[in-house]
């Protein structure tokens, strides 16, 4: 038997993994940071190139390899991209209401913590002369 | 106008960090959280093993202390960008409303 390649099964494979794992790395740049829009589209590419692979090797069987590889794939794939959107549109979003949170108006509470040299520094330090940002951060660095 | 960074972490670790992004704002260690707990901020166990930490949050603070600009955020991954905060603290400087 001498039947075809399934390319697109792979390409399709290759690009979800690529759209999956190349989050970290566009979180980087403010135009795919705050939502995933790039990693969505090479997930759908890869996702739509992995149907036109199986449609091939169930719908012509004689011509075309990947019956087994191709489900298998198409499995990892979409557990993969379960995953992904369980983090996007669910984890990343459980943050606590923070309803006790100190208000446009109120007074910021005070507070006295070491600088990244130790030194102590008081809210009150940063205030003059036109105000202080404070940025409140995971961490975890 | 001052900006200060504060976390969880201790401060040997802001201290590599702010070594390693050239950072000149001071990085303030909460390291017990009571700031953080102070200010509501508190994400319990959302640390890399599920330790107590802050979730992200900005804040404006005039020269009297009175907090003038809040941004919390609702995802993690979506965070004030410095141009937004920019914005928001000129309005809220020289909007009118205010002395």
């Amino acid at each position: 038997m001498n039947r075809r390649w399934n390319l697109p099964l792979w390409l399709g494979f290759v690009f979800v993994l690529g759209g999956v794992f190349s989050y970290e790395y566009l979180l980087q740049f403010p135009i795919t940071r705050d939502f995933p829009w790039l990693n969505f589209l090479l997930i759908g590419t890869g996702l739509a190139l992995l149907a036109i692979g199986l449609f091939r090797a169930f719908g012509n069987p004689r011509l075309y390899r990947g019956k087994i590889a191709g489900s298998i794939l198409a499995v990892i794939s979409v557990c993969f991209v379960a995953f992904f959107s369980y983090v996007i549109f669910y984890v990343l979003r459980q943050v606590p209401a923070s309803a006790q949170a100190p208000r446009m108006g109120e007074k910021a509470p005070a507070f006295t913590l070491p600088d990244q040299n130790g030194r102590q520094i008081a809210l009150a330090d940063l205030l003059s002369p036109n105000g202080a940002v404070l940025i409140f951060y995971r961490g975890h660095w | 106008m001052k900006v200060v960074a504060i976390s969880v972490d201790p401060v040997e670790t802001n201290h590599l960090h702010a070594q390693r992004m050239h950072y000149t704002f001071p990085v303030l260690s909460d390291a017990g959280a009571a700031t953080i707990r102070r200010y509501d901020l508190l994400h319990p166990h959302a640390g890399p093993n599920q330790e107590d930490i802050s979730r992200p949050a900005e804040f404006y603070v005039d020269q009297n202390g009175v907090v003038r600009w809040v941004n919390l955020t609702d995802n993690i991954a979506v965070r004030a960008r410095p141009e937004q905060a920019l914005t928001a603290i000129d309005s809220a400087r020289h909007g009118g409303i205010w002395p």
